[in-house]
């Protein structure tokens, strides 16, 4: 069961909570995991077309996911997850 | 509400003015609650390329990362953004409200020919269609 970190602009949608267990041995799993505990993080999460918002990041231990298997990135048991914005404006 | 420490907003507006004529940008720290009291700042390098400076700003995910980290081990949460607007009025753009995060506090500070002005902070509607101003009280 993997941990994952919740950065602190998301947690309005997970009760407050800063980390929560999810279940799933890859990052695709873990996160429907939490978007099913969690209805309202999908919109933040995912665009309508289902994909990853561009602001989002997924890091396990530290390593953003798009530089190992992506959402297929598999996890074990001490595996830190974190969802990280990236921030910008004009 | 969001309410600054005078010495936090001391830096923001040095902030403001060191990367004048680009934008500066940081983030902004301190307790959760019916008022945003911000008690620290973690000020931010503006990833974006040389000629995209002054109107624009961009922070990796990386960088976040370490400063997701940082505001942990410093036991304060990140209750927003901070950025100057270089001789530009403190009023959101699109570009803002299209990579705004709901929840967060965007401090914008007007940036004067070098010299920071006054800042007004807003907020990102749930929804994603208009920001809203909270008010902002230094002290």
């Amino acid at each position: 069961m993997a941990t994952l970190k919740i950065a602190t602009p998301l947690r309005s949608y997970t009760g407050g909570l800063a980390e929560v267990h999810l279940e799933g041995g890859t990052v695709a799993d873990a996160i429907s995991d939490l978007t099913t505990h969690y209805p309202a993080l999908r919109g933040q999460i995912f665009n309508p077309e289902g994909k990853l918002r561009a602001f989002v990041h997924l890091f396990v231990n530290d390593e953003d996911i798009q530089h190992l298997q992506g959402m297929d990135t598999p996890l074990g048991e001490t595996d830190r997850v974190m969802i990280i914005p990236s921030i910008a404006g004009g | 509400m969001l309410k600054i420490s005078p010495e936090t907003y001391a830096q923001i507006c040095a902030n403001g003015e060191f990367a004048y004529p680009d934008e500066g940008v940081g983030l902004l720290l301190g307790r959760h609650g019916e008022t945003r009291a911000v008690s620290a700042i973690i000020r931010l390098q503006n990833a974006r390329e040389d000629d995209a400076r002054r109107n624009r700003y961009l922070v990796t995910p990386q960088a976040m990362l370490s400063a997701e980290r940082e505001a942990e081990e410093r036991q304060l949460d990140i209750l927003g953004v901070y950025h100057s607007h270089p001789d530009h009025p403190n009023l959101p753009s699109q570009f803002d409200l299209e990579w705004a995060i709901p929840w967060f506090s965007y401090l914008i500070t007007t940036v004067d020919s070098g010299k920071a002005l006054e800042s007004r902070s807003w907020r990102l509607k749930e929804d994603r269609s208009a920001f809203v101003e909270e008010p902002v009280q230094i002290g």
